[in-house]
């Protein structure tokens, strides 16, 4: 037992409640202020109105940019879920030279900080693919978020990889099935849910992700992210921001919500 | 088929991805550094030409944003393990375990909240008729506006999660007979600490700090939102990256150096074996 005296728990406490404050605070101000009348954000609102929300509602370029993000976001995930399960299949049946390296290859998108990979692929797209002809266009961002996308997918899969009873296979090859019926049949349903934990977290990384994006948008394409930036960049309606921070925050609710479910599932069946 | 072709079937598609796409990228940024831009049409060339790193030796604000930048990491670093250190024990000591479900979730949560709301959210607690001013101005406390200072704890704020939860866990896989022999043996709880907890969880926040670390080196939104004038590394990339992409490409190198360094530096220390 840590024997602590009352001052020292009280101070801890303090420490505590501080570090809760300055968490949720500024999340709480995001939300309240989505119904000030006001064009700013101001402490403390003078008026509430809910006529932000109402704009927000109608506004085609919020549409525009939500669907973007949706479209991004769906291309990566198909990609990270096809490459990440590769990778951690070979990783996790094989034993070969060079192991780690590939496995540092997939860390390595999300390890560098975003302005590198950034920078890099628009350097490529622009410096190397446009002077030989090739425009890569929407393209380049999907391809750039599935990339960092793969190492979500590829942890989800191989952790739960590593906890499956391989007899289970033998079993099922040894009863005839052909390898894919195996796979189809045995292996998959059991990595179920860890694809789909992986799937999900990868197209939360990739609704969230603003600095990629950055350089690998092309001009006069938005996502959510994106035109949140810009609308913070000039502050003019400054509520309708926190109209659509407000969603991201509930919406962020959905994946903590699904993935504890999908955690609590598999604990069940073990 | 033989292991090895299944082996090269699975691997095939990733690695042609990664490699052909962002390994040759990195290193294109590589060579890219090298080249020259024609200072009239402002047109990439290829050559090679050490100029693009000359100028970033010889300019002052270059030298000066990259030491600022680094400072800014390590406070962000430092904040973060002060936080976490006490938030760790609290809740694996102090709180009753249902106190500990709850802060267990409260501390995960604001990860998922969106990496620009919460700039936005920073920006609305420390802007001149905001929160915090509105607050704390009745006691004669004014805050930090958009500065240096709020750079750091916004920063902190985005990445503590990072920090908190392997510490928290860290300190939760303790043995208990540790705290009870360190007690009997007549040590108070400070020195209990400082002695047995922090030598103990030291790679799990090694490990935290790797992210903590890396994650602002790299940085430069929150600066550009509540930053006032605070420029980072990325703030000058970001902004030679049209005009002169060499510039850009060969200053992107400063970030991944100062990585690399943390991780030499750290990985002698034998903690990242233990992650």
């Amino acid at each position: 037992m840590l024997r602590l005296s009352l001052g020292a728990k009280f101070t801890l406490g303090t420490i505590v409640a501080i570090a809760l404050a300055f968490m949720y605070i500024p999340l709480f101000l995001v939300v309240i202020n989505s119904f000030s009348a006001a064009r700013l954000s101001s402490w403390p609102i003078a008026e509430f109105s809910t006529i932000w929300w109402e704009k927000a509602f109608v506004s085609e370029p919020i549409r525009a940019a939500l669907l973007n993000s949706v479209i991004v976001g769906l291309g990566a995930t198909v990609i990270a879920l096809i490459l990440g399960t590769l990778v951690a299949f070979a990783l996790q049946r094989y034993t070969f030279f060079g192991k780690q390296t590939v496995n540092l290859l997939v860390v390595l998108p999300i390890a560098l900080p975003g302005i590198v990979t950034g920078v890099a692929l628009n350097n490529t797209y622009n410096q190397v693919l446009e002077p030989i002809g090739i425009e890569v266009g929407y393209f380049g961002m999907i391809i750039a978020h599935g990339t960092f996308c793969i190492v979500m997918v590829f942890n989800n899969v191989l952790a739960r990889l590593r906890r499956i009873n391989p007899s289970i296979e033998e079993a099922s090859r040894d009863l005839g099935a052909t390898p894919l019926q195996t796979f189809r049949l045995v292996t998959f349903p059991q990595f179920r849910s860890a694809f789909v934990a992986g799937a999900i977290l990868a197209f939360a990384l990739s609704f969230d992700e603003v600095v990629v994006t950055i350089f690998t948008a092309p001009p006069g394409v938005d996502t959510l992210p994106l035109w949140i930036m810009n609308q913070m960049a000039r502050p003019n309606e400054a509520s309708l921001v926190n109209v659509v921070a407000t969603v991201v925050i509930l919406a962020s609710f959905i994946p903590v919500w699904v993935s504890q479910r999908l955690a609590r599932g598999a604990d069940e069946r073990e | 088929m033989n292991r090895r072709a299944q082996l090269s079937a699975l691997l095939a598609l990733p690695m042609l991805w990664l490699i052909g796409i962002y390994i040759f990228s990195l290193v294109m940024l590589l060579v890219t550094a090298f080249w020259v831009t024609d200072p009239f049409t402002s047109k990439v060339k290829p050559g090679f030409t050490l100029r693009n790193f000359e100028q970033i030796i010889a300019n002052p604000a270059y030298a000066s944003t990259s030491l600022r930048t680094l400072g800014i990491a390590l406070a962000v670093t430092v904040l973060s393990i002060l936080i976490s250190v006490p938030l760790g024990i609290f809740m694996a000591k102090v709180a009753s375990p249902k106190l500990r479900a709850i802060l267990a979730v409260a501390i995960t949560l604001p990860l998922w909240a969106g990496y620009l709301v919460k700039i936005l959210a920073m920006r609305i607690t420390f802007t001149e008729e905001g929160f915090f001013n509105s607050m704390l101005g009745p006691l004669g406390i004014s805050g930090p506006g958009f500065s240096i200072v709020t750079v750091v704890l916004t920063l902190t704020y985005l990445w503590l999660p990072y920090m908190a939860v392997p510490v928290y866990t860290a300190i939760r896989q303790l043995p208990p007979n540790l705290f009870d022999a360190s007690s009997d043996l007549g040590a108070g709880a400070g020195f209990t600490i400082r002695t047995v907890v922090l030598p103990l969880i030291r790679p799990a926040i090694i490990a935290g700090s790797i992210f903590t670390f890396s994650l602002s080196l790299g940085d430069y939104i929150a600066a550009k939102f509540v930053g006032g004038s605070t420029q980072m590394i990325g703030s000058i990339i970001a902004s030679n990256i049209n005009l002169n992409p060499p510039i850009a490409a060969a200053f992107s190198l400063v970030p991944i150096a100062f990585v690399v360094i943390y991780l030499v530096s750290v990985q002698r220390t034998g903690a990242l074996e233990r992650m």
